[in-house]
């Protein structure tokens, strides 16, 4: 207990004594809403200071790269990083998804060729699930994955691919086999990006930046060695990769993935925000308005607690986890609308004008917080599936 | 493992019981036959839940109780909420709950054993002008000897007719007091008529009546009782809407799933299907902060919080539920024979019982905010 409660101090005065200059430009949120080069650049030197000092992949094994250290010591990396809200580690895909993965059920060889890179952020990962026409059936996903020799060739294109101009590898579900059930017929893939046949078109967002691409395959011929597991196990590990948490070797890397405006930042704002002369926070109706978002985020965490308990879900078992993203992501859109108007006359400013709020990180967060209302099942796809596989109500 | 929320065995062998027993005694055409009946419940109803020892839940076994808590009390709170029935089950555990925290060793045995054998126990803190601070009311006790003599009236006294037992606010010596009054004369009462029709409220007149100081709570002792009697009423209330929102909300989706428009079942279009989802996000938000605020009662701030955010969740959320249940019934909706109107009125009396959310929200505002 002691050698945790040493390491915690050691932790929390390197992250202050090495917490990277603030950029003169705004930083994003997240690893999906990184949107220029020198975004990348400033994030990817920052995972590999902390990696070198020791502080990624604590837990995962040490022939590879990682520390070989108990879970706890990542653990509490994290939460320093998190409680002193340092920039987060871009890396997410590799770190949270691709790495566990190849160390649960990867070859030798691919542990050696690919943890490491990940790490230390020399290899930058990006993931290949949704497509343009499926909406958010990723069962559906119809790119072609043909077997030729020594090869696999690809057909056909992704959508939404975050930090795709940034990234070497992509882990791909595509389709072996339209024959099959469509669970089956699908593959996984670890797939090399700079090969002959994969092309990158950016999207710019409705924030102004560039922050996906969508990602051609045409006749791209990969290693048959890129493949993961056997053909018609895609769906199977698709489903392992969204499992990885945290946990002994195959956990996630660790490190902090996201820092998100939140509301205890809006509470913040509104000590500084005024009104008729006197701090927003003593505006009665706007005390109001906090209150009520802190009930809601209140009750969602409640929710997380209350579907661990099987009695207290007993009658629609279903009804948290599937109401979920249509709370959360509804909440959090409401929230930074309402973060803009605490602002008064300066809401009406924008990324990179001088006297905007935080630079305009909270017009662009609002703006970015459509990417989860829509993403995923659009909130009103989300309702639909409560009504009726909650509720039971009739389809339209 | 959970440190948010804590779910015993006992309570969840509670609600399941509950639930049965409150199914089976409370269909929908039973609440109805007792919205003309004097006291608002059944006997043999009532005498069944006290042969189960259910009022005596939260009463220490020395004074023949349970010695259990209002975390289970709650267990039982939300079925009754669902199914609307109507008993003094919330008026015994409210004053309960007072006289522990409030009351010396000697009331507390002149009284408890008399509730845990089937007496119906009801708190007076209510005035006129319709405030729900409780320490607010004008009612006063002027002292005479060893008792003290009262004046003025109180309002939405529950059950009143049939309590033995009533804990009273009052002002003594220009602070909070409480007194346990029993044998209430029937001249005294003044019945109420209330939006619930389930339920039965009383004005209570107070002028002379004179009260031993043996059953009188003062000073720190008033101060907790208080404080005990609203924590004890926020979640019994909470609980009880909880069960409200998904009654209504099972009386509604079984009618967009019969009820035909334009060729269609009306469950079906966006607009009715959409609200329903709504309401179900505000149903499992309520009964996560219900649940958690059961699990830290008695933890003083954390409590508090805890309750007030619970009363404003359930409240709006269930008079919402109540509100479109009968605007989702269409003509029928707007009949006396359609259960929403049963629901909504529920959910409005709870609502404006013990605070609203906006009385809720600026006192939460002032816990979190500073």
């Amino acid at each position: 207990m002691n050698e945790l409660e040493d390491f915690r101090r050691e932790v929390a005065a390197w992250f202050r004594e090495n917490r990277p200059a603030e950029p003169d430009f705004l930083l994003p949120e997240s690893f999906m809403e990184v949107g220029s080069d020198a975004q990348f650049a400033y994030l990817r030197d920052w995972q590999r200071k902390i990696y070198e000092a020791g502080y990624l992949g604590m837990a995962w094994p040490k022939e590879y790269g990682g520390g070989g250290k108990a879970q706890a010591f990542q653990d509490i990396v994290n939460a320093e990083m998190a409680a002193q809200k340092v920039p987060f580690v871009p890396n997410t895909i590799g770190l949270n998804w691709a790495g566990p993965l190849i160390l649960a059920i990867g070859t030798e060889e691919d542990k050696r060729r690919y943890i490491k890179g990940i790490l230390n952020a020399e290899d930058i990962w990006c993931q290949g699930f949704s497509e343009p026409d499926q909406g958010s059936d990723l069962a559906n996903s119809q790119t072609r994955a043909v077997r030729d020799g020594d090869s696999y060739v690809l057909n056909g294109s992704k959508i939404w691919t975050s930090l795709g101009t940034y990234a070497k590898y992509m882990i791909l579900l595509a389709r072996t086999n339209p024959q099959q059930p469509r669970y089956e017929g699908l593959s996984y893939f670890l797939v090399p990006m700079r090969t002959p046949g994969i092309e990158l078109q950016p999207i710019r967002k409705l924030t102004g930046e560039y922050g996906f691409t969508q990602t051609f395959f045409r006749d791209a011929r990969i290693p048959a060695a890129s493949l993961m597991g056997k053909e018609g196990e895609g769906w199977k590990i698709a489903m392992l990769t969204l499992t990885f948490e945290r946990g002994a070797t195959g956990g996630q890397a660790g490190g902090v993935s996201r820092v998100a405006l939140g509301l205890g930042d809006v509470v913040e704002m509104a000590k500084t925000a005024r009104r008729d002369g006197r701090p927003a926070l003593e505006d009665p109706f706007i005390r109001d308005q906090i209150v009520r978002f802190a009930i809601e985020d209140r009750g969602d965490q409640l929710c997380r607690a209350r579907a661990e308990i099987p009695a207290l879900c007993a009658e629609r078992p279903n009804a948290i986890p599937l109401s979920n993203k249509l709370r959360v992501s509804e909440h959090r859109r409401r929230l930074l609308r309402f973060a803009l108007s605490l602002q008064g006359a300066n809401a009406a400013r924008w990324v990179g004008d001088a006297d905007a709020t935080g630079g305009g990180k909270w017009q662009r967060a609002y703006f970015n917080s459509f990417s989860s209302t829509i993403g995923g099942g659009t909130s009103q796809i989300q309702a639909n599936i409560v009504g009726e596989r909650v509720l039971g109500l009739p389809k339209d | 493992m959970n440190e948010l929320i804590r779910f015993s065995d006992e309570q969840a062998m509670l609600l399941e019981t509950a639930s049965a027993f409150c199914r089976e005694k409370s269909p929908i055409h039973a609440v109805r036959a007792l919205l003309g009946s004097d006291h608002g419940y059944d006997r043999g109803v009532w005498e069944e839940i006290v042969a189960l020892g259910w009022p005596a839940l939260a009463i220490p076994e020395n004074f023949g109780g349970s010695g259990l808590s209002l975390a289970e009390a709650a267990a039982i709170a939300e079925p009754m909420g669902r199914h609307l029935m109507a008993v003094p089950f919330a008026s015994c555990q409210i004053f309960v709950a007072g006289v522990l925290a409030g009351a010396d060793a000697a009331l507390q045995a002149a009284v408890l054993p008399r509730i845990a054998g089937g007496a119906i126990g009801t708190v007076a803190l209510f005035e006129q002008e319709g405030d729900w601070s409780l320490t607010a009311g004008e009612a006063f006790g002027a002292r005479d000897g060893e008792t003290v003599v009262l004046s003025g009236a109180k309002t939405f006294v529950c059950d009143a007719a049939v309590a033995g037992f009533v804990l009273v606010s009052f002002v003594l010596d220009g602070a909070p007091a409480l007194a346990v009054l029993t044998e209430i004369a029937p001249e005294r009462l003044r019945r109420e008529i209330v939006i619930d029709e389930t339920q039965r409220g009383y004005r209570l007149d107070l002028d002379g009546i004179s009260v031993p100081m043996s059953k009188i709570m003062t000073g720190t002792r008033a101060l907790a009782a208080l404080d005990a009697v609203r924590d004890a009423a926020l979640l019994l209330n909470a609980a009880a809407a909880a069960g409200g929102i998904a009654g209504v909300l099972d009386v509604t989706v079984e009618y967009l799933n019969t009820r035909t428009a334009f060729g269609r079942k009306i469950g079906s279009f966006q607009s009715l299907k959409h609200t329903c989802a709504e309401i179900l996000v505000g149903l499992e938000r309520t009964r996560s902060h219900v649940w958690h605020a059961a699990s830290v009662l008695g933890s003083n701030q954390d409590a508090e919080i805890a309750l007030r955010m619970a009363k404003t969740e359930a409240g709006e959320v269930f008079t919402f539920a109540g509100d479109r249940a009968v605007q989702f019934h269409g003509g029928f909706g707007f009949t006396f024979d359609c259960d929403a109107q049963l629901f909504l009125r529920r959910a409005l009396w709870l609502e404006y019982s013990f605070g609203d959310g906006a009385h809720h929200r600026r006192w939460l505002a002032d816990l979190l905010l500073a």
